[in-house]
């Protein structure tokens, strides 16, 4: 936008008023959300590969478990604990291999609906 | 019809019933997970996390108690899904109903499609009320006779009976869809359906179970490369070669079967532009497009993101006619509500029968609905403490900062457990269906 024609002060206001507005942008509650987000987990989004919304997304529901990768695992391991599945459990990450305790429970048996009650 | 189409400062609405218990704990079977009125209202069915569908018939209006507005009771409940285990892929595939959708009625019987993440159904309901009667070669019981001692040949005759509502399931469409299906439409010809997951939609004939067209596939031949999914798709109401289907960037794209047998080429892409500086990392989550439906004239499709209802003009398509803020106090929540998950939430919307309203859910029991020709719009809640019956529902508001006043919530108190995520409204009539976690309301406008 051209500057208005006038005195110097007032190319100055329009200065003053582009700061102005250009500092509530930073403070909008949006961007403000970001930076707490981005505060709490450093390393979000930089991880390589695609979108990990769409793909956790996409794998929605599935269990991984393999009962010959796992008791394999577990001679491996020997002694040790196998490493235990992190928040995600539903994603299947590096060398992690799901463990029993991992599988949700026994879901309870066919009912009818108490709408219908 | 009175109060059809009104104002919304004509309609005061009120509590008519709520099904369900009042559970401590909620059985996570018993969340409902879609609602939806058949083409008439006379039928409401339900389905829920753990593969139910209950339906419900609403009552014929009584000359004797008219202050009673038709109530709608259980007419048939069943089993539609099961859980089942793809050995192949070690993946879980949940009984939970994502849709239903009703077919017109073209005789005595009801046909819905229900549809879990990967198999579509066809159901029908029907009503038997007659039996048959005098068997020659068995008793009343069942039991055979015994020949020698039959004498006598009778003709059977029909007699009536009590009342049994029957469903079977008559087409299972199965093994069409990799991803998780999110939509189901029937087509204005009665004769085709089209079923929708992430990133493919396939075009069903009703008769034909071993087949199915596809007629949308967004999947990049490397997945890395994906940058968005499909969220929703809808046939045009009238135009039985139309289709619209959503995506998780927050665009729209309308498709014409006619030009080509794969359309993944749109005729129109309706996308807002975005202001680049208000660019954060929630934007594209929140862009996201969770449901999408025509209007019933055909003219408009209405889209719901996590914060706003927007109506789109078939004839616009660089931007919606009408944005409607839902609860734009969450956007100082997002880091929070990300974290909770709650952002990912998948609201729907619906119309109300004359295209002038319009309704969606939100968070503590909340639901919103959107006057589109006066722009006043009203927050109700559904709870049980207003439940006694033709309570008129108080408007509700959210107090966003500042001093709360006495009968206000602050956007801090909100339960986010309790989301309406699935509503209904009558196709003629201003009743609502309202699904709040595992109790089903249904109100009324006010009779008089």
């Amino acid at each position: 936008m051209a500057a208005p024609i006038g005195t110097g002060s007032r190319a100055e206001e329009t200065g003053q008023e582009k700061q102005d507005v250009q500092e509530k942008e930073s403070l909008s509650p949006e961007r403000a959300e970001e930076a707490k987000l981005k505060a709490k987990y450093p390393n979000l989004g930089q991880k390589p590969g695609g979108s990990d919304f769409l793909m956790k997304r996409l794998q929605k529901g599935q269990k991984y478990f393999d009962s010959g990768d796992y008791n394999m695992a577990k001679a491996k391991m020997k002694n040790k604990q196998l490493p235990s599945a992190g928040p995600e459990k539903n994603l299947v990450t590096g060398e992690h291999i799901p463990t029993p305790q991992d599988l949700p429970q026994r879901k309870s048996s066919l009912v009818a609906s108490k709408l219908a009650g | 019809l009175a109060g059809f189409g009104s104002l919304m400062q004509d309609v005061l609405w009120c509590f008519s019933q709520v099904k369900g218990t009042i559970d401590i704990g909620v059985t996570e079977a018993d969340i409902i997970s879609t609602v939806e009125f058949n083409h008439t209202g006379e039928l409401l069915a339900t389905g829920d996390k753990g593969g139910r569908v209950v339906i419900f018939q609403r009552e014929q209006e009584s000359k004797n108690q008219p202050h009673r507005r038709g109530e709608y009771n259980v007419y048939s409940t069943f089993q539609s899904h099961e859980p089942e285990f793809d050995y192949l892929k070690s993946l879980e595939i949940e009984e939970k109903i994502n849709k239903i959708r009703w077919l017109p009625q073209q005789n005595a019987a009801y046909f819905l499609l229900s549809t879990n993440d990967k198999t579509v159904k066809l159901w029908k309901v029907s009503e038997r009320d007659k039996r048959p009667e005098g068997y020659n070669l068995k008793d009343e019981e069942g039991r055979l006779r015994d020949p020698s001692m039959i004498t006598m040949l009778r003709v059977p005759v029909l007699r009536p009976m009590d009342l049994m509502v029957e469903a079977t399931p008559r087409r299972v469409f199965a093994n069409a869809h990799t991803y998780h299906i999110n939509s189901i439409s029937v087509n204005s010809d009665y004769e085709t359906y089209m079923s929708a997951d992430d990133l493919r939609i396939n075009l069903w004939n009703f008769e034909i179970t071993n087949q199915s067209f596809n007629i949308v596939d967004i999947k990049p031949a490397n997945m890395e490369e994906l940058t968005e999914v499909i969220t929703a798709a809808e046939f045009h109401p009238h135009h039985c070669n139309t289709f619209v289907y959503s995506s998780s960037k927050g665009t729209i794209r309308l498709c014409d079967m006619r030009t080509a047998a794969l359309c993944d080429r749109h005729a129109k892409f309706f996308e807002e532009p975005e202001d680049p500086s208000n660019r954060s990392f929630f934007s594209e989550i929140i862009s996201s497009i969770s449901d999408v439906k025509f209007s019933h004239s055909g003219r408009y499709i209405m889209t719901r993101d996590y914060l706003t209802v927007k109506v789109w003009d078939l004839n616009m398509e660089n931007r919606p006619i009408e944005t409607y803020q839902v609860h734009d106090y969450l956007r100082s929540k997002l880091c929070s509500l990300y974290e909770n998950d709650c952002i990912f939430d998948k609201f729907e919307c619906v119309w109300n029968g004359s295209d002038s309203v319009i309704m969606t859910g939100s968070y503590n029991n909340f639901f919103r609905m959107f006057d589109r020709n006066t722009r006043r719009d009203v927050t109700l809640e559904a709870s049980r403490e207003n439940s006694k019956p033709r309570a008129i529902l108080k408007p509700r508001k959210v107090c966003v900062g500042g001093k709360r006043r006495k009968d206000e919530i602050s956007v801090d108190s909100l339960d986010f457990s309790k989301k309406i995520l699935h509503t209904a409204w009558h196709p003629s009539e201003n009743i609502i269906a309202v699904a709040a976690t595992n109790n089903l309301y249904i109100f009324q406008d006010k009779v008089n």
